[in-house]
This record gives structure tokens, sequence and C-alpha cells, in this order.
């Protein structure tokens, strides 16, 4: 019994591995659209004027009050058919899944920015900078920084979300250790495989972002002194 | 102080600069104004519109109503144009406001480079230049968290006078440091003052003040109550309230209003 387990871990695990690449694929490009819109959201959130900001906080309250699984069938089966939009599932699962973490990430982004206070902008204003300028260069800068743990969070948290595009056949390493145990009538060991994949993936990357945090720190910058 | 010349034109005008929050009136009706190589302080309790005053000099605070007056031209009347006028105030904070995570030196010339669009190597020079005339060209690669107290106060003074203002406004400079620290800033406003800098201090250093001040403007409660010579203000100021609060903060600060 452990030696057929061992056997069909051994046969099942390429086929396994290729699908945490679709995965990895998955969560990088929905970590990316994320960060792509988070930020200029939370710029927008904290120094645009009442409307954009209104806007902002609409967004945000729609895709962080809907469970991603909603989420996904409102997009893929609805709305993406509906203005028939003929988008792979593969694509979709980035779309929906980064349009949500964007929501996410902004809140994220927004804490560190206020977290800065307004004392360093008012000098860069006071030296003639344009607020653009400021932002781009004194405030942004800094608030990504902080933003590096809370960051590494939402990573964590994606990369298991992303196991649920499952439901409309994403072929990411859920999917395949399905297919795998219900042909085989062995669904622990395969689970059992796709479960370590999700550790060490989460592992990897929490350890990077953590390695990345150490590497961009200010000098000086949060020690007691 | 007598190299000044008594009909020198005024650099810098404030005109009934009146500034309300909601119904609240923190500056109502403030004029004065400054000629070339004069240092004016000011002084006055908390909460009496001193910082908001500064503030609306380089409308950083909008006021409500007055105006503006940098050299010949109206800058209440200029607000697109805002940031040619900043860059001719310098300012001082309280806290500093140093950025973070820039060194000394980038402190001093991201400036230069975003707002005067010098290039790399012409604003390292002047950011040194001006760390020098700070006493801080060796700490140039120092980050704001590895200074002390003084030496971010005279980074932020660099920083500010690297953009070659005409009048330099100071918003309590020494108020958030260290009492043993408080010198080495002065020592820089007071250098400054001698080499012909125009000045606006806010400030509670009441020996500073009588030693660096052509004129101290005494304000409370959004008004200018009195406002003369140090030797006027220190010995025979105008009202009553004048003589008690000098009295008070130079008690405070450990020096009376009265000796020499």
């Amino acid at each position: 019994m452990m030696r057929e387990n061992i056997m069909l871990i051994y046969q099942t695990y390429p086929y396994l591995i290729n699908g945490s690449i679709i995965t990895i694929g998955l969560v990088c490009g929905a970590l990316g659209l994320g960060f792509a819109l988070g930020v200029p959201m939370a710029v927008g959130q904290v120094y645009g004027n009442k409307f954009i900001s209104g806007v902002i906080s609409l967004y945000v309250w729609f895709f962080r009050g809907l469970p991603v699984l909603v989420l996904l069938f409102l997009f893929y089966f609805g709305l993406f058919t509906l203005i028939q939009l003929n988008l792979s599932a593969f694509t979709s699962a980035i779309l929906v899944l980064g349009l949500r973490s964007a929501a996410y990430q902004s809140q994220i982004f927004r804490g560190s920015i206020k977290s800065i206070g307004e004392g360093q902008m008012l000098a860069a204003l006071s030296l003639g900078m344009k607020k653009y300028t400021a932002i781009f260069n004194i405030i942004l800068p800094q608030a990504l920084r902080i933003s590096i743990p809370g960051w590494s969070n939402e990573y964590a948290i994606l990369l298991k979300d992303s196991a649920i595009t499952y439901a409309i056949g994403v072929m990411e390493i859920l999917t395949r250790a399905n297919f795998v145990a219900t042909r085989t009538y062995q669904p622990m060991p395969v689970y059992f495989l796709a479960g370590i994949i999700f550790i060490i993936l989460t592992y990897g990357g929490v350890k990077l972002l953590n390695i990345l945090e150490n590497k961009v720190k200010t000098p000086g910058y949060g020690e007691e002194r | 102080m007598s190299k000044l010349s008594k009909n020198a034109k005024a650099i810098l005008r404030v005109e009934n600069i009146c500034k309300c929050y909601n119904t609240n009136e923190i500056l109502r009706g403030i004029s004065f104004e400054i000629k070339k190589g004069e240092t004016k302080v000011i002084i006055g309790p908390s909460g009496s519109g001193k910082s908001t005053l500064l503030r609306c000099i380089n409308q950083l605070t909008i006021p409500d109503k007055g105006s503006i007056w940098l050299e010949d031209e109206e800058v209440t009347q200029h607000m697109k144009d805002i940031n040619r006028f900043r860059q001719k105030i310098g300012m001082v904070f309280q806290d500093f406001n140093l950025f973070d995570h820039l060194n000394a030196l980038r402190n001093v010339e991201i400036a230069l480079i975003k707002v005067k669009k010098m290039d790399k190597k012409e604003a390292q020079e002047k950011a040194i230049e001006e760390l020098r005339r700070v006493g801080l060209e060796k700490q140039a690669h120092l980050y704001p968290a590895q200074l002390s107290g003084g030496q971010k106060q005279r980074v932020s003074i660099a920083r500010a006078l690297a953009m070659d203002p005409i009048v330099m406004l100071f918003d309590e400079p020494t108020s958030a440091l260290d009492p043993e620290l408080i010198g080495e800033v002065l020592e820089v406003i007071k250098n400054l003052a001698m080499g012909g800098m125009t000045m606006i201090v806010v400030t509670h250093e009441m020996g500073f003040a009588r030693s660096v001040a052509n004129e101290i403007i005494f304000i409370e409660e959004g008004k200018i109550i009195d406002q003369g010579t140090p030797h006027k203000l220190f010995t025979n100021p105008d009202h009553e309230r004048t003589r008690k609060f000098i009295c008070k903060i130079a008690e405070l600060y450990g020096e009376t209003a009265n000796n020499k």
C-alpha cells in the first residue's frame, strides 16, 4: 500500500509540477495587475478629490464584499460572455484575481502612505516640487518599502485562493490533482503532494519577499537608538 | 544692522492675511514687511497662528483673505505658478521633515535635480557645499535615522539653502530638540543672519531673538499685538501682555528678560 502510494506520487508529480507553473503564472499575473492598479488607487484615495476617492472606495467595497468564487462566476460566465469577450479560463482568472487583489493591495499601500505623515509632503512642496513629483520621489519609495510585509501576506493569500480557479477549469495544481484522484481512486497521496507543493510555494515566495525587504531597508530606519 | 539702509525695498510683504478654520479665526489681518538682509522674529503663545502665518507666506496654507508680495510680484495672484515662488522661499520645519529614505546628501540634492533640473554632478557639488556650510559634510552619507536631532535640523537647513532662496522661514526650528542640541542649530541660523540672509524666525529662544532680530513681532490670537526692536520689546513694550509673555518665556528658558 505504502509502495503503491509512493509510486503514484512518483508518476504524477511531473503533471502536478506543470500545474504549479500555471499557478505561479496565475499568481504573478494577478499580483502584478493588482500592484499596477493598487498603487494608483491608493494614491488617488489619499490625494485625489472627493469624486476620485469616492469611485475608488466603491471599487474596493465591491471587490472586497463578494466571495472570490462569486466574482469568478460573475465575470467568467457572466460579464465576459455577455460582452462576448472570448477569454481563456486562465486569462479570466488572472483578471478576476488581479482586480480583486488590487482592492486589497490598494488598502495596504494606502495605510503605508498615510503612515508617512504629511510633514515630508509639505517639505517637498516648500522646495517647489510638484505634488506628483513628491508622490513619486518622496512618498511612494517609502510607502512601498513599508508595504512589503503586508504585501507578502497578500501573496500568501492569493496563492492559496488561486486554487479556487479549479471551479472554472484552469489547469492549475488542484485541478490536476483532482483529475488524478478521480482516475486512480487514490485521493490521499495526490492531495498530499498538492499540499506539499503549495506549502513550498508559499514559503519560497514569502522568503524571497523577506530578502527583498532587508535589501531595500533604509539604513538606521526602525532600529532602536 | 546698521548696514541696512532705511529706504531699502521690501523683499517680502504680507498684507492683511486672514485665515479661518471653520469658525475658528486663526489669523485676523496680519500685515508686515521685511527688507533684504533683515531678520524678523515672531513670538507668541502656542495656537496664536505663528505657524499658520508662515505657511500662508509660501501658500502651503491658502489664506482666506489678504495678499503676499515677493519682490514685485503678488504670490497670491499667481497660484498656477506657485512652485516658482516656493523655490525662492526656503522653509525649515519644527520636526525637520527630512526625507527618511534618502541620505543627507540626497536630501539636499533631490530638489536641485527634480525642481531645478540640475545635472547630477552639479547638484551633488552644490549639495556638498551646502552641507559644509552647516558643518555636516562628513555626515553626507548618513541617513536621517542615523543623525541626531540637531544634525537633522542642520540638514534640513542645508536642503532649503540649496535652492538659493531669497528669504528663509523658520518654524520653531529648535522646539523639537534636546536642550544640548539647540546651540548648534541656533549657531547655523545666526551665521546665516550675519551673512545677510533675509529671515523670518518663529521661536521661543529669547536670547537668540535678542541677539539676531532686527525686529520682534508679538502675535496673539491671530493679531499683531506689539512689534519693535528687541530692545523696545524687552524693556518697554507697548502692551502689558507682551511684557508678561516675554517674562514667562524667558523664565521658562532660563533667562530673565532684563539681563543684557
